[in-house]
């Protein structure tokens, strides 16, 4: 059964903005999805929706199999982690995580038991009677974690809640929200702009582009296979490479008359390559490769450069010497993506 | 903060010349001489003054007539500062509503700030003409003969009614103000909390308001006792009569009618007295307490 289904969900502002076209999709009891896209595309609108604090203006929404349009925020039986932690300042740590709870007509005794125990498994214990202005901005974090886990909701709604952090903390606290959302099973939705993010905890991804879906699929699939030229140069750090070809006397070729790969003869007109980074291969093939920059990363190396006068990064590994100036590099078919050039669609 | 440091004591004193007179000139001197003239009789023909000690403060006490007056003002003092902030915070609460966001409808009440307070006044004033005034209208078809001025209770309401008109505006762009910082994500995560609308104001939204309720109290506190001059003076006309009166007020029939500017001097040091007790708690509280950053 699904667990939170969208159904053709669209979102107009009252100023005429259609800040979400209609979407549609659903999540599976238990699924971690992450909502990616850049910085305006409708990620928090459409979260926003689903939490009830903004009216869909049109499509069905369910979440456990209940229509819940019109339902209150509150009655949704959802729980909702904010960018800016969206603490009580006036309560102390034991009153933010509770109050959900003491307004559900919970018994105080459970209040009590719950709050101390969600508050062991998130290390808060010693802080439950400090106010959020005497914490630290990792530890409002788990406060704000808290207050969404002891409610034992049917959702999870994270609306980019590791961005006011450092990049340590960042990279710790993902881990364990990952960690802490396996654990207790519950269905959840998180709002990122950060594709690292996205890749290493999502169950499955959501891709925006400007209020519409992109695509939709695991991490994996949307590496490996992107939907789109805006999917493909999205995701992954450094990006996919696209490099403009032709279609040309049985083959694709480059602006250079390299040929890539064989095609039917009958096909002509513009076409758009894709190849990750890590794919390429230095030293094989014939296509030239003009590297500028060198960049040291440590475990690897990426090359910064142009084929055919188009910028391309290739990825190599930490002891193949490499220098600014001419290369050679492989372009394997396997590898290689066709998108059509217009519509930026892939073939 | 990186603090500056001068290298000479003139300087800073130079500069604080300006501000440090007209204290000195204004506050402090009177004030010296108040304290000073509230140890004396003077002769109300102005024909020098004998020294008599405590003698003014002492008479006070006995007064019958001034206890009856700090006890007016003292219930004047709550009734206008319960409403005053009442009235404010209902309207503020219901007009950020409506305002959320929208900049445009906010200029527009601020300006009642600026207007407000003379004309809210004066308006308030003409509410109870004799002749025409609406309220005194309304009270004649319900069958009282509202005689400001002449009735106490009349006079009393008509005081504080009009000392709450008056307020009212100021209190509402502080709550206004206090209520827009509240952060969205808060209130969004209350709502998401709590489905009463009504838990989430006192559980969140009111104590978060709390330190502009607080300072505003004491403004209010402030306004009653000493501000409201001008609206009793002219509701009562200068006319004391059988009219109620605050301490302020009396301090001003008793040394400017009554001659008596000893024990009128006496009564500004009780007052004097008063204020600085209000700035200190009002600092040692706010400053301590009730502050949630
Ligand atoms: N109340 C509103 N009225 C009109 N337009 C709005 C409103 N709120 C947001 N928008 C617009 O809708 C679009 C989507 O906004 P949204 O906040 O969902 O973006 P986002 O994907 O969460 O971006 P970010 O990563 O910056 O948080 C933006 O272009 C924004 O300008
Ligand atoms: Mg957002």
């Amino acid at each position: 059964m699904a667990q939170v289904s969208l159904n053709s969900i669209r979102k107009v502002y009252p100023n005429g903005f259609e800040a979400v076209t209609p979407s549609s999709f659903d999540i599976k009891d238990g699924e971690f999805v992450v909502l990616v896209g850049p910085s305006g595309c409708g990620k928090s609108t459409l979260l926003r929706m689903i939490a009830g604090l903004e009216d869909i203006t049109s499509g069905d929404l369910h979440i456990a199999g209940r229509q819940v349009n019109h339902v209150d925020p509150a009655d949704r039986d959802i729980a909702m982690v904010f960018q800016n932690y969206a603490l009580y300042p006036h309560m102390t740590v034991r009153r933010n995580i509770g109050y959900g709870l003491k307004n559900r007509k919970t018994p105080k005794a459970e209040i009590d038991r719950k709050v101390e125990e969600a508050a062991a498994l998130l290390n808060l214990s010693d802080y439950l009677d400090r106010k959020p202005s005497q914490l630290s901005g990792g530890q409002r974090q788990r406060v704000a974690m808290g207050r969404a886990i002891v409610r034992d909701p049917a959702l999870f709604l994270f609306d980019e809640p590791l961005s006011n952090l450092d990049a340590k903390l960042r990279n710790q606290m993902r881990i364990e929200i990952k960690a802490l959302q396996k654990r207790l099973g519950v269905t959840s939705i998180y709002v990122t702009h950060d594709q690292v993010e996205a890749m290493t905890m999502a169950d499955r991804i959501v891709v925006l582009n400007a209020g519409r879906i992109e695509q939709i699929g695991t991490p994996s699939e949307i590496y490996h296979s992107p939907a789109s030229t805006f999917v493909a140069s999205f995701m992954g750090a450094p990006p996919m490479n696209l490099v403009q070809a032709q279609f040309q006397d049985g083959a694709v070729r480059l602006p250079c008359g390299t040929a890539v790969l064989d095609a039917p003869t009958s096909r002509r007109g513009p076409i758009t390559l894709g190849i990750r980074p890590e794919d390429v291969r230095l030293g094989q093939g014939q296509t030239a490769f003009d590297v500028h920059l060198v960049e040291e990363l440590g475990a690897h190396r990426l090359l910064h450069g142009q084929i055919a006068g188009q910028p391309f990064t290739a990825h190599v590994v930490k002891d193949t010497i490499a220098s600014p100036g001419a290369h050679v590099v492989d372009l394997p078919r396997a590898a290689l993506a066709l998108f059509d050039t217009q519509t930026g669609a892939r073939l | 903060m990186k603090r500056a440091g001068f290298t000479t004591h003139w300087l800073p004193i130079l500069l604080l010349m300006p501000q440090l007179s007209i204290i000195i000139v204004f506050f402090y001197w009177p004030a010296a001489e108040a304290v000073q003239s509230s140890f004396y009789l003077e002769d109300p023909f102005g024909f020098g003054s004998t020294f008599v000690g405590l003698e003014n403060y002492t008479d006070l006490a006995g007064n019958a007539e001034y206890r009856r007056i700090a006890w007016f003002t003292v219930i004047f003092t709550a009734l206008v500062t319960f409403f005053s902030l009442a009235l404010a915070l209902l309207l503020a609460v219901k007009a950020d509503k409506v305002i959320r966001g929208a900049r445009s409808y906010r200029t527009l009440i601020m300006w009642v700030y600026a207007v407000a307070p003379p004309v809210a006044g004066f308006v308030g004033v003409m509410l109870f003409n004799q002749s025409w005034g609406p309220l005194t209208r309304a009270f004649q078809s319900l069958g009282h003969d509202f005689v400001l001025g002449v009735n106490y209770s009349d006079t009393a309401f008509a005081m504080v009614l009009v000392s709450v008109w008056k307020q009212v505006p100021v209190n509402f762009i502080f709550f206004l103000s206090g209520l827009q910082s509240i952060p969205k994500s808060v209130r969004e995560a209350a709502l998401i909390d709590n489905r009463s609308a009504s838990g989430r104001f006192w559980d969140v939204t009111f104590p978060l308001l709390a330190p502009t309720g607080f300072f505003l109290l004491i403004i209010n506190i402030t306004y009653a006792l000493f501000d409201t001059f001008g609206v009793i003076d002219t509701l009562v006309k200068g006319e004391p009569g059988n009219n109620p009166m605050t301490l302020v007020y009396k301090v001003y029939v008793d040394g400017f009618r009554g001659n008596d500017l000893g024990g009128s001097s006496a009564q500004s040091v009780i007052l004097m007295v008063l204020v600085l007790a209000l700035t200190v708690f009002q600092f040692r509280l706010v400053e301590r307490r009730i502050h949630y950053t």
